[in-house]
């Protein structure tokens, strides 16, 4: 049985003079331990559907369900990874992964003997005592991923987490979350607006359409892994979701179009 | 260290020059000493006032008591003490009605605007209530420098809580959080830059009023002794007092603000 089940989801944002449908008829199942990139041009519902999936922002229509249970807010089972890192500033390296299992009151000596783990898993290890504002974008975005395997949750949410990186980091990282998804097994829905790196990570890439926020293509990727992004598989499926993302993007810029003539 | 040695020889010459005219003048008796006493006797008193008046007596006090038994260090710690308690007082309780209005919208409906009909009132213009409340003594002086500490730091509070970035919200819930766990961790250290903010304008304000108080209900501390020294026409002793009260409040802001860079050492743009 799938893990995650979206079922006729809809969200509509009501603001002031005008009402957005972010998201309609998402219909989408992800099985356990499947790696699942949402890919799609700014402002399709990227962020609202793993939003609402995460439990910050909960559908206007249909349910989501996580193990067969209707999500109703966050929770520690749908760890979350933030593009912005959202490191509490105020917490050392050390203290912001600890921050989830103290919250869930584990023994002290289970939370240094999984600190440490973690940080010799992610090579933060030198950095254990540094404060957030003291570390690279990379380094930040390790420690997010590491307070969110701290918490062990069975699913990891990811809304654009390499979006802010360089080139070399962004690949350094991308390996780095692969290697992890495989050794722990771990359900993983990540955003991206990225092709290549929905075709880099992903078991499937699910493409949206743009307002609408509608599933335009699911695409199952069986290009075995290591993948390599200059083989022929690869660049044969980059440029068939380049066009439809192009589509959507077209429709985007049209929207803004008529949005900068109504003004 | 050459280039810190120089600003400093920089850095002093104004004031030494000052000095040296200021001197001159009153040696010359331009200026009757009464308005204008010459600098060196300001420092004569200064100096005269911060040491013990007695002679050292082994049998009677320890070196320590007796070292500290000037005047001016005992009206030193008289007005630190009130400045202190009264601090603290005033802190104690805005803090926690601050964030209570900063993250309660009816706490804050329910006080604001009580907090914006008390708020304007200068601590001052509380001096006849407070002694008519509290008599002489510590007790009105207390009162008047909790009165300016309270309002500053609950402001900076409220606005503090209300400024926290949503998304350190979102994580702690994702995390599991519950509501006293978030405030705590979170609401509460990411305000602490804001508090912070509004305990340094708080202190400065504690300052100014114990000066003031000390002039209206208590006969010692730093304000009551140069306002002695007026009725005598001490103005030599009146500057030596204000000299040890810049001193103090130097030594005050110094210290909080050595506390705001510990507290805030993890906070982006402020490097050391
Ligand atoms: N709180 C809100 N109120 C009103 N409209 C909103 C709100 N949040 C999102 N929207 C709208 O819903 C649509 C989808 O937004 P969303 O943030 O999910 O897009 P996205 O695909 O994540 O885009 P990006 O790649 O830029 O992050 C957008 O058109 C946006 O303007
Ligand atoms: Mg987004």
């Amino acid at each position: 049985m799938a893990q995650i089940v979206a079922s006729n989801v809809q969200k509509v944002f009501k603001t002031a003079d005008r009402e957005v449908v972010a998201l309609k008829d998402i219909d989408l199942e992800i099985a356990r331990g499947e790696f699942v990139c949402l890919l799609g041009p700014s402002g399709c519902g990227k962020s609202t559907l793993l939003n609402a999936v995460a439990g910050f922002s909960l559908p206007t229509g249909g349910v989501i369900t996580v193990d067969g249970k209707p999500v109703q807010g966050p929770g520690p089972d749908r760890g979350m990874v933030f593009q912005e890192y959202a490191l509490f500033p105020w917490m050392t390296v050390a203290e912001n992964i600890a921050f989830g299992l103290q919250v869930q009151k584990k023994q002290k000596a289970e939370i240094a003997a999984t600190v440490s783990q973690l940080l010799e898993m992610l090579n933060l290890k030198d950095f254990r005592d540094r404060f957030p504002k003291d570390l690279s974008g990379g380094m930040r975005q390790r420690v997010a991923i590491a307070r969110v395997l701290a918490l062990d949750s069975p699913i990891m949410l990811m809304d654009e987490p390499f979006g802010a990186l360089d080139a070399l980091t962004r690949r350094n990282l991308q390996d780095e979350l692969l290697r992890l998804w495989e050794r722990l097994g771990k359900t993983i829905l990540f955003v991206t607006h990225s092709i290549e790196e929905s075709i880099y990570l992903a078991d499937r890439i699910v493409v949206m359409t743009y307002r609408p926020g509608t599933i335009k293509r699911d695409q199952r990727v069986d290009i075995p892994r290591p993948r390599d992004p200059s083989g022929h598989a690869f660049n044969e499926l980059k440029r068939e979701l380049g066009r439809l993302v192009m589509e959507e993007q077209q429709r985007h810029a049209d929207d803004e179009m008529k949005l900068a003539a109504v003004d | 260290m050459t280039t810190k040695l120089k600003a400093l020889c920089e850095g002093s010459a104004v004031p030494l020059l000052l000095i040296v005219v200021w001197e001159a003048v009153a040696r010359a008796g331009w200026i009757s000493p009464i308005v204008m006493p010459a600098p060196s006797a300001v420092v004569v008193k200064w100096w005269e006032a911060l040491m013990p008046a007695a002679a050292y007596d082994p049998t009677s006090q320890s070196r320590l008591a007796w070292a500290l038994s000037g005047e001016m260090v005992h009206d030193a710690f008289a007005s630190l003490y009130r400045v202190v308690v009264g601090f603290l007082v005033g802190a104690g309780l805005a803090l926690p009605i601050g964030l209570l209005m900063g993250a309660n919208k009816r706490t804050y409906a329910l006080l604001n605007p009580l907090v914006q009909v008390l708020r304007p009132i200068p601590p001052i213009a509380f001096i006849p209530l407070s002694i008519l409340w509290f008599g002489l003594g510590n007790p009105p002086s207390v009162f008047l420098i909790a009165l300016g500490a309270f309002f500053p730091v609950l402001m900076n509070t409220i606005a503090g809580v209300r400024q926290v970035d949503g998304i350190y919200l979102r994580a702690a819930y994702n995390l599991g959080v519950n509501q006293w766990t978030l405030f705590t961790r979170v609401i509460l250290p990411a305000a602490t830059p804001y508090i912070l903010a509004g305990v340094r304008i708080g202190i400065g304000t504690a300052f100014i009023v114990v000066i003031v108080s000390e002039m209206i209900a208590v006969n010692n501390g730093l304000g009551f002794r140069i306002l002695e020294a007026r009725e005598f026409m001490w103005s030599d002793k009146i500057i030596a007092g204000m000299l040890a009260i810049g001193l103090l409040g130097l030594a005050i802001d110094t210290g909080v603000s050595r506390l705001n860079n510990h507290l805030l050492r993890w906070h982006r743009g402020l490097e050391h």
